[in-house]
């Protein structure tokens, strides 16, 4: 079931690199996403897949080859940067919610501020997401007061009250407790259900199964494969592939 | 914070006995002690207490306007830090060792008989000895803020970036309320040591609380009362900031009680 190929492209990167001083931790990376697709991006720790994640937001700056979104060239140009970050929002693995703001608050804050929303707008905007993500009735708690997978929640529902077009995953499941898992990952799987253009990374392989149009496998720095959810998952070509989906796949 | 606020209770209270110990002449000795000009029964005692707690307004005045100015000084100071520039990272290096490195008095004299020479321009007493303090200070504000601003962790940036704050909103609802939080404690030191730093202006004649007990010394020949009385409105000063300082910590802590 992959994306049809008339559909516009949302992300292109072509021939991207990132060293960190001599160490490459992307070498290299063609990759398309378009509208509605969602890619799922797996590998060994350290493959470059966080790395790559962050370059899309241009959290990291890469360092040569170009990264386009909605068309749009990333660069060190300020104007557009923060145009296409209100565009693409991010979810992280440690959640990073402002933990000096209300869960209300830590969600009216961008789009009042750089949507330009009144309060009572994104006021509305942000229950309708907590809604979705299920916890309205945690709206005026501090995130200190919430368990792992409540905040991660509300981190989803930070990034959707921009309305993105298009949402990243940092390995969102990896600081839960493992029975707080599911409860993002059925969120997550509602996104995709909605039509949610999606990259993320994770290690779940289930949930990817589930969701994934496009499955990415890195290692080194470079992706290793890349194909339809169902060859990558039945019919791996490459070597590291196969040995890597053993190893996550066997327990 | 209880037995903080307990401890810091029971050392006022074993400061007081021990102070009242030793004024009160009870350490012995041949010296007849003359607590009548200073006496608030005494007319000539009211004169004089009246004279030495006027100098209040000043203390008091040029520790807010230092601390005031130099907080905001700092605050620049510091800002590069979030920004990978390195001129201005150099410029903010520099600022803090050069400022840092020269003694307040120094800087007071310089201020008020320096600049007027080179540039024709005179201040007030008050005005030189806020700016003298407040520069000084500044370099240790800087360096208080620094820390704060760096123990934010990377993902609150990385949080607002990504929702594409602006770098003035990150600062103004992301950054600065967590890191301010995080440098009241010493910042409250700081406050502290703008009290006790404002008597070195009785040096240029700004009549403060220590200029006055000098004076009435000239007058009336009894330093040993005089200054003692001046150590005391210092302790009851600081000992007050002290404790709306603790205050404040604890409403702010109260606020982010969950957090963490």
């Amino acid at each position: 079931m992959t994306a049809t190929p008339e559909k516009p492209v949302m992300i292109e990167l072509e021939n991207v690199v990132k060293t960190f001083g001599s160490f490459r931790a992307l070498g290299g990376i063609d990759l398309k996403v378009r509208l509605g697709e969602r890619v799922i991006v797996c590998g060994p720790s350290g493959s470059g897949k966080s790395t790559l994640i962050r370059c899309i937001n241009r959290l990291e700056a890469h360092s040569s080859g170009t990264i386009r979104v909605e068309g749009i060239e990333l660069t060190g140009e300020t104007a557009n940067l923060a145009t296409i970050r209100s565009e693409v929002g991010m979810v992280f693995q440690q959640f990073n919610l402002f933990p000096h703001m209300t869960v209300l608050d830590n969600l009216t804050l961008a789009p009042v501020r750089v949507r330009g929303l009144t309060k009572e707008a994104a006021r509305e905007i942000a229950m309708e997401f907590l809604e979705r993500v299920r916890i309205p009735e945690q709206a005026n708690k501090y995130p200190g007061q919430l368990s792992g997978g409540q905040q991660q929640r509300v981190a989803i529902a930070r990034a959707l009250c921009m309305r993105p077009k298009i949402l990243l995953f940092d390995e969102p499941t990896s600081a839960l407790d493992p029975e707080m898992i599911s409860e993002v990952l059925d969120v997550m799987v509602q996104l995709a259900e909605d039509g949610m253009t999606m990259v993320c990374v994770t290690h779940e392989m289930g949930f990817a199964r589930k969701v994934a149009d496009t499955m990415v496998f890195m290692d080194q720095g470079l992706i290793v494969e890349i194909g339809t959810s169902e060859d990558f998952f039945n019919n791996p070509k490459n070597e590291r592939t196969r040995t890597f989906l053993n190893q996550i796949l066997s327990h | 914070m209880n037995r903080r606020a307990t401890s810091a209770r029971a050392a006022t209270a074993f400061v007081l006995v021990a102070l009242a110990f030793a004024l009160s002449g009870c350490g012995g000795g041949t010296y007849t002690w003359g607590w009548h000009i200073l006496s608030p029964f005494d007319p000539r005692g009211q004169t004089n207490i009246a004279f030495l707690l006027q100098g209040l307004g000043y203390t008091l005045g040029v520790a807010l306007a230092a601390i005031t100015l130099s907080v905001f000084l700092g605050l620049v100071v510091a800002l590069p830090n979030l920004i990978n520039n390195r001129f201005l990272n150099l410029a903010s290096r520099c600022y803090v060792e050069t400022f840092r490195s020269v003694p307040m008095l120094v800087m007071i004299l310089w201020v008020y008989y320096g600049i007027p020479v080179l540039t024709g321009f005179e201040f007030s007493v008050f005005v030189a000895g806020v700016i003298a303090i407040a520069l000084c200070d500044s370099a240790f504000e800087a360096e208080i803020f620094r820390a704060g601003i760096q123990s934010i962790e990377r993902g609150q940036t990385e949080a607002a970036d990504s929702l594409g704050l602006s770098f003035g909103d990150k600062l103004r609802f992301i950054i600065l309320p967590q890191a301010i939080r995080r440098v009241l404690p010493p910042l409250g030191n700081q406050f502290v040591y703008m009290l006790k730093a404002s008597s070195l202006l009785s040096v240029i004649g700004l009549s403060e609380l220590t200029r006055r007990a000098n004076e009435l010394v000239v007058t009336e020949f009894r330093p040993l009362e005089i200054y003692s009385f001046l150590v005391l409105e210092y302790l009851a000063l600081i000992l007050l900031a002290s404790w709306a300082v603790r205050r404040l910590e604890y409403r702010m802590a109260r606020s982010e009680r969950s957090v963490e």
